[in-house]
């Protein structure tokens, strides 16, 4: 969002971060298979920036570890998130990084589900509904005006 | 299950997500379109009409019409016009003489992404429709090679996702993001809709009539195919044709996992296929017993794994020879064969 422009959020809740997750012994290990576990997936979302706030999606709580299901079997992954508040109108672009962010990261075989955490948005049934219509995803990310905004929400800081 | 699929063929070329296969009228030329912006024309070698060899190539690549994503492609009858629909808001008509193409019109009016194109059964009507919630009717003078829009149908309240014709006659079905699926027909000089039928509870993303046009297959969002009887085709219910009115007679659930992206009722053995999220392509056969009006429908075959990720169309060759293709994200074309066991 550019400078001057009204917050949707002004005074957003920092939350604590994760610690990093501890590194064990069969990490180096290759004769131990590897699945993608929610932690892992987690990992690779928790630093997306906010689009108006300069922290990442973990500091304004709005995506949490608890909120991953992943079965590695199934090729499924499914993301709650959380918009900082129910009108919240970068909800959909907040979801549209979460999901970009995963389909260049993820191996192609997974199906992946982005989704608000039921009550938490006034638009939750057509942020969704928008978020897993992957035509329009695949039209969206071919505006490069778009792809620049995600692609700064995906960058690191 | 009493039917087989078997994979006859798998090609590559894409560069990106297939999202749409289109058969030409005679069955020997197999059309795709996709991600990468560019349409691919397959066909065999072999002299006989088969169709079913391994020897599979890529006869003609057609790239520059399109600047972005070509969603879907649509043969005209006479088998000499292809025409496709672009994210980049335009419609495209090429024009085949052996089997080299070249794009002779570009149909522009369109405010956003051009999700679908279909001809109608006599060549002489184009039906385009687009994210911008409209579907357009334009009339083709195949002399001057000049396209009329005739009709700009605004009734969908979001996103239009597929228009079809009926067989035979000047009707028109689209489906939308809106759930809803409308009938169009045109009265006293004027394109109109004459039906909406409501019933899926998500997205509908495809729409197949059966041989005699009386009925309508959806597919949709909420992973259920729907059934649709018109209950008075003739329009004799006061002699109006806008009597018509179309029922749910039948719902398939339970079989898909995912979104069903695309659904074809082949006009000769009467099979449905249906393509999906969940990687998987289902055939299904109505029963012979029960009623017209209450049909029921068995799964004949299921493949699992039919391509590595979602599959986005699926067309039975118009020779009513059992060949089936189907496209997908894992930017593969595949062939398959259906038979009865």
């Amino acid at each position: 969002m550019e400078d001057g422009e009204r917050l949707d959020n002004v005074n957003p809740t920092i939350h604590k971060r994760l610690p990093d997750r501890e590194i064990t012994a069969d990490d180096d290990n290759d004769d131990v298979a590897d699945k993608i576990d929610a932690r892992e997936i987690f990992d690779l979302i928790r630093h997306i920036n906010d689009p108006e706030h300069p922290y990442s999606l973990e500091d304004l709580n709005v995506v949490s570890h608890s909120q991953v299901e992943v079965n590695d079997e199934e090729n499924r992954v499914k993301i709650m998130f959380t918009p900082t508040i129910p009108h919240c109108s970068m909800a959909t672009l907040i979801g549209l990084s979460i999901r970009v962010k995963l389909i260049r990261s993820l191996p192609p075989r997974f199906k992946v589900d982005v989704k608000i955490t039921p009550g938490s948005h006034a638009s939750e049934e057509a942020v969704n509904k928008q978020l897993a219509d992957k035509e329009r995803v695949a039209a969206a990310l071919e505006n490069n005006h778009l792809l620049e905004v995600v692609n700064q929400c995906l960058a690191v800081s | 299950m009493r039917g087989n699929l078997e994979n006859v063929a798998s090609l590559t070329g894409h560069l990106d997500r297939v999202w749409h296969v289109s058969w030409n009228p005679d069955g020997k030329l197999l059309t795709s379109c996709g991600g990468d912006k560019t349409i691919r024309v397959w066909g065999t070698h072999s002299k006989s009409n088969e169709g079913q060899g391994s020897d599979w190539t890529c006869k003609a690549v057609l790239q520059d019409g399109h600047s972005r994503t070509v969603r879907r492609i649509s043969w005209s009858p006479c088998g000499s016009l292809l025409a496709s629909a672009s994210f980049d808001g335009t419609t495209c008509i090429w024009s085949q003489k052996n089997a080299e193409f070249e794009c002779i019109t570009t149909l522009e009016g369109h405010e956003n992404e051009v999700k679908s194109v279909c001809w109608s059964p006599s060549g002489s009507l184009l039906a385009t429709c687009s994210r911008d919630k409209s579907v357009w009717i334009w009339e083709v003078d195949h002399e001057d090679d000049d396209y009329q829009c005739v009709g700009v149908l605004s009734v969908h309240t979001q996103d239009v996702k597929n228009v079809c014709w009926h067989p035979h006659k000047e009707v028109l079905a689209s489906c939308s993001y809106d759930n809803t699926i409308k009938i169009f027909q045109e009265e006293d000089d004027d394109w109109c809709c004459v039906c909406t039928l409501t019933g899926h509870e998500a997205t509908v993303w495809g729409i197949s009539f059966d041989k005699t046009g009386t009925r309508l297959a959806s597919c949709s969002d909420d992973n259920t195919v729907k059934i649709w009887q018109d209950c008075n085709p003739d329009g004799q219910d006061g002699g109006s044709s806008r009597k018509t009115s179309w029922k749910c007679i039948c719902t398939l659930s339970g079989y898909h996992t995912r979104t069903i992206y695309d659904i074809d009722w082949c006009k000769h053995s009467g099979l449905l296929a249906t393509c999906s999220g969940d990687d998987t392509i289902h055939v299904f056969q109505e029963n012979s017993v029960g009623s017209s009006y209450k049909p029921g429908f068995s799964l004949m075959a299921c493949v699992t794994n039919a391509h590595s990720e979602d599959i986005n169309s699926i067309r039975w060759n118009p020779n009513g020879d059992g060949f089936l293709a189907s496209c997908g994200d894992d930017g593969f074309v595949k062939v398959w064969k259906y038979s009865q066991c």
